[in-house]
């Protein structure tokens, strides 16, 4: 019976640091028996990371694991297994070419003799837990061929092939419709009444107050609370979140907009964004907020030639114009300062002259040679426009700091003379000094006329950038807000899926 | 359409293109050369397609695995060298024709081994294995010429080199072997255990260390059987020259690769079949036999498959294009 009374679950003053960051710090949480616990936090607050450490995927720096009583230390996810925790993967963790079954039982595949798939067994079982997912797909398929949502449950089916002690899903219904959604709901109530302990993650609001029975909040890795489901409300739990640390100042520049430089109507992409309709004025930054996978950067992608949307239009300068390739779009004004710095905007062992010019390089010819002159006016215009600290130009840009690498990028953009600048998550993985000077930079590029639009999901950096913020949630434009009139909780709600008042 | 997916035949013909090309290069050339479609021709194409064949098991194994091995041709000379050596060593002089048995043994284990090493230095250093494994290629084929002398060896017990002569029924030993091997390989690629976490590995590799599948041990497996097929092919090819030469099996790796991909296997791994990389050695071997038969110069040949294989690569690109999420990159 003392079982029933521990925590099936608990960590202790959980610390994991990375380079330079400290991703948790003194982090508590326990998980009851028979008990729906919610994680929340905001993008970044260490959810994931958590989550990590309790499936043995990273070591903390600090601090215990007790299961059951006892404390363990798990190095591989196999050993978490063994000990009953089962971790549901946010991001789909299947091989694509497999069966639905085998994907099931990776790892642990029924055997005959001689090594030999004991394949009966394997589709009998496998069956029988889709079956009680009521999942209409037989075991047999190959994953490739299933939905995103069917690929899903078969991610949740996994976690029903052992008796677990604590299952951990992790946004599991971020792909799933209602319907999906309620049976989900019952295989966690039903494994609930087996006394399974459950960690949900989700950024969702609704589903959190149905389900859990407690909820914890993280923020900056730190332990923000835990309060009980039945006793608070949507509005503690947002405060909790958002905290009043937080530098909040915002935008309060003089609006001074010209000419709408940009028009999006009824732009759809299937499956990523639907129905989507905004504009840009030059002079004006609109900031794009929602969570990780709202369609924001998918927005971006199609304005900038990288997808081809289904329907709708896009005006630049009041012209409806096609842009089907990077190249159409560069030639149209519209440039593109990617999300993901390292991978899409730089080349990073060539020379910071080399990554500025390199959209134009063809241009700046002598004779059948690059103009060495050309490049080099180029690349000193900017980095004194911008302030780039760099020693010379023929520093590789992978040496130079985030910010300083972040501000090549924009400069290489600004110097294809662009209308419209799209910046997507401009101060990820950039310390906060220089995150402000990149703010500021934002700023100023308006004010020199660019229409420009930011896409981030830190709250802190829209309100501070923006003159209008527009909040998507699941490939929908909620709702649209001028910065005099928003406030954080009306954001953290409408990219939660919560609708306040209609949406404009 | 609706009638392309009801048919079995057709509908298995979409999944595995490469024998829809098999019998179209098989009917073309029964019809325009008299010599093709005849049993001691046929017999004659087993027996060229088993060399390149068996290697080309191994590497399907390797490439699903999402591993590559260059070194195999250098692997398949030094089997053929110790296979055709060690059955004149004195201490074997007086064992009779079972001189070629501990021969043949330790050719056979010197490709596990050279298999193992490439498969452990994968596994511990985590070097790509198109390094290694070119590396390997050097490093092999030196050996051949360290141990041979730069001189071929030449078999002095007959009963080794009349054996590739040897027939089971309608079937050439050697091609007889080769379809063994086929179904043994097929078996344990779709069957076992290993087969299917080899699968995993190359498929999703992040995803097959979660579920805790130890990928390197799989890794070394495969590169071992590679080995093992890579010897198996040297020993058989140099029955049928009664000889070894240094210089056997050099651009061997190329054709297996060739093979194997024609056969639907993805160079990143995670899909591929025993069945496909049949059809692509038999499209290789069909069409080599075929064209030398209507006395086409070979080099046409090399012209004609390298174009064969960038056509195939790319109806396969623009059949799978979904795969990136639409993105245009």
């Amino acid at each position: 019976m003392s079982d029933m009374l521990q925590p099936a679950l608990r960590l202790q003053g959980i610390v994991k640091t990375f380079p330079g960051v400290r991703a948790l710090d003194g982090v508590d949480f326990e998980v009851m028996p028979g008990e729906v616990h919610a994680l929340l936090g905001e993008n970044g607050a260490g959810k994931s990371t958590l989550m990590k450490v309790l499936a043995g995927m990273y070591q903390p720096d600090d601090g215990q694991i007790i299961i059951a009583g006892q404390p363990v230390r798990m190095t591989t996810p196999i050993e978490a297994k063994a000990q009953g925790v089962v971790l549901i993967h946010q991001e789909l963790s299947l091989v694509p070419e497999m069966s639905a079954a085998e994907n099931i039982y990776l790892g642990e595949l029924p055997r005959k003799s001689f090594g030999r798939v004991d394949w009966k067994t394997l589709e009998e079982r496998s069956n029988a837990i889709l079956k009680r997912l009521k999942c209409s797909f037989r075991a047999e398929m190959t994953v490739a061929k299933l939905s995103i949502a069917n690929q899903q449950m078969v991610e949740i089916a996994r976690a029903l092939t052992v008796d677990a002690r604590v299952v951990v899903f992790d946004e599991p219904t971020a792909s799933l419709t209602d319907a999906e959604k309620v049976v989900l709901f019952d295989i966690i109530n039903d494994l609930k009444a087996q006394g399974v302990g459950i960690v949900y993650i989700s950024h969702r609001m609704d589903e959190i107050f149905t389900l859990s029975d407690r909820i914890t909040v993280l923020r900056d890795g730190a332990y923000r609370g835990t309060l009980t489901t039945a006793e608070t409300d949507e509005d503690e739990v947002t405060r909790l979140m958002i905290g009043r640390s937080l530098d909040l100042s915002r935008n309060e520049a003089a609006p001074d907009f010209g000419e709408t430089m940009l028009e999006v109507r009824n732009l759809t992409c299937p499956g990523l964004f639907e129905d989507v309709s905004f504009t840009v004025r030059t002079g004006e930054i609109v900031g794009f907020y929602g969570l990780v996978g709202a369609g924001r950067t998918e927005i971006a992608e199609t304005l900038f030639g990288l997808r081809t949307p289904s329907a709708g239009d896009v005006l630049v300068d009041g012209k409806k114009v096609d842009i089907t390739s990077p190249r159409d779009a560069i030639a149209l004004g519209v440039s593109l300062v990617p999300e993901n710095r390292k991978e899409q905007g730089l080349v990073l062992q060539m020379n910071c002259r080399d990554n500025m010019t390199l959209p134009q390089v063809q241009d700046l010819t002598a004779g059948p040679f690059v103009a060495k002159g050309a490049e080099l006016a180029i690349f000193d215009q900017y980095r004194h426009r911008l302030a780039i600290k760099t020693p010379s130009w023929k520093q590789p840009a992978g040496v130079l700091s985030g910010g300083n690498q972040q501000k090549i990028v924009i400069g290489k953009w600004l110097s294809m003379q662009p209308r419209v600048l799209i910046v997507d998550e401009p101060t990820r993985g950039i310390d906060v000094g220089s995150k402000s000077e990149i703010h500021q930079l934002l700023r100023e590029l308006a004010a020199q006329g660019y229409a420009v639009i930011v896409i981030s999901s830190e709250m802190p950096e829209v309100l501070r950038v923006s003159d209008r913020i527009v909040a998507m949630y699941h490939g929908r434009i909620m709702r649209e807000f001028d910065i005099h009139e928003v406030t954080e909780d009306l954001l953290v709600q409408a990219i939660s899926g919560i609708r306040t008042t209609e949406p404009a | 359409m609706a009638y392309f997916y009801q048919n079995p035949l057709l509908r298995w013909l979409m999944r595995n293109p490469i024998w829809g090309f098999v019998l179209i290069v098989f009917i073309f050339f029964s019809l325009s050369s008299d010599h093709f479609f005849a049993a001691r021709n046929l017999q004659n194409i087993l027996v060229q397609t088993s060399t390149i064949g068996l290697i080309a098991l191994g590497m399907t194994l390797v490439m699903i695995n999402g591993n590559i091995d260059l070194s195999v041709g250098a692997t398949l000379a030094l089997a053929a060298a110790f296979a055709v050596d060690v059955q004149s060593w004195a201490m074997f002089a007086t064992w009779g024709n079972w001189q070629i048995l501990p021969a043949v043994c330790l050719a056979l284990l010197v490709g596990i081994l050279m298999g193992a090493i490439n498969g452990f230095i994968v596994w511990k250093t985590g070097v790509d294995a198109f390094i290694v494994t070119l590396g390997a290629m050097l490093g092999i084929r030196g050996l051949v010429f360290v141990y041979t002398g730069e001189q071929s060896f030449y078999a002095m017990n007959f009963a080794y080199s009349d054996f590739s002569a040897l027939s089971v029924g309608p079937l050439p030993v050697l091609a007889l072997i080769f379809l063994l091997c086929v179904l043994a390989v097929h078996w344990l690629l779709s069957r076992t255990v290993h087969g299917r976490n080899t699968y995993a590995v190359g498929g999703n590799r992040e995803a097959a260390v979660n579920a805790g599948i130890r990928v390197g041990p799989h890794m070394m497996i495969n590169f071992m059987i590679i080995g093992f097929l890579a010897a198996l092919s040297g020993v058989l090819l140099s029955t049928q020259m009664g000889a070894a030469t240094p210089n056997l099996g050099r651009d061997y790796e190329l054709w297996v690769i060739t093979a194997v991909v024609l056969g639907g296997t993805k160079l990143t791994g995670g899909k591929g079949d025993i069945i496909g990389t049949l059809g692509g050695v038999l499209a290789i071997g069909i069409l080599r036999n075929g064209m030398n038969l209507m006395q086409v110069p070979a080099f046409y040949v090399y012209v004609i498959l390298g174009s064969i294989l960038i056509a195939v690569l790319f109806l396969d690109k623009r059949f799978n294009r979904t795969a990136d999420g639409g993105l245009r990159l």
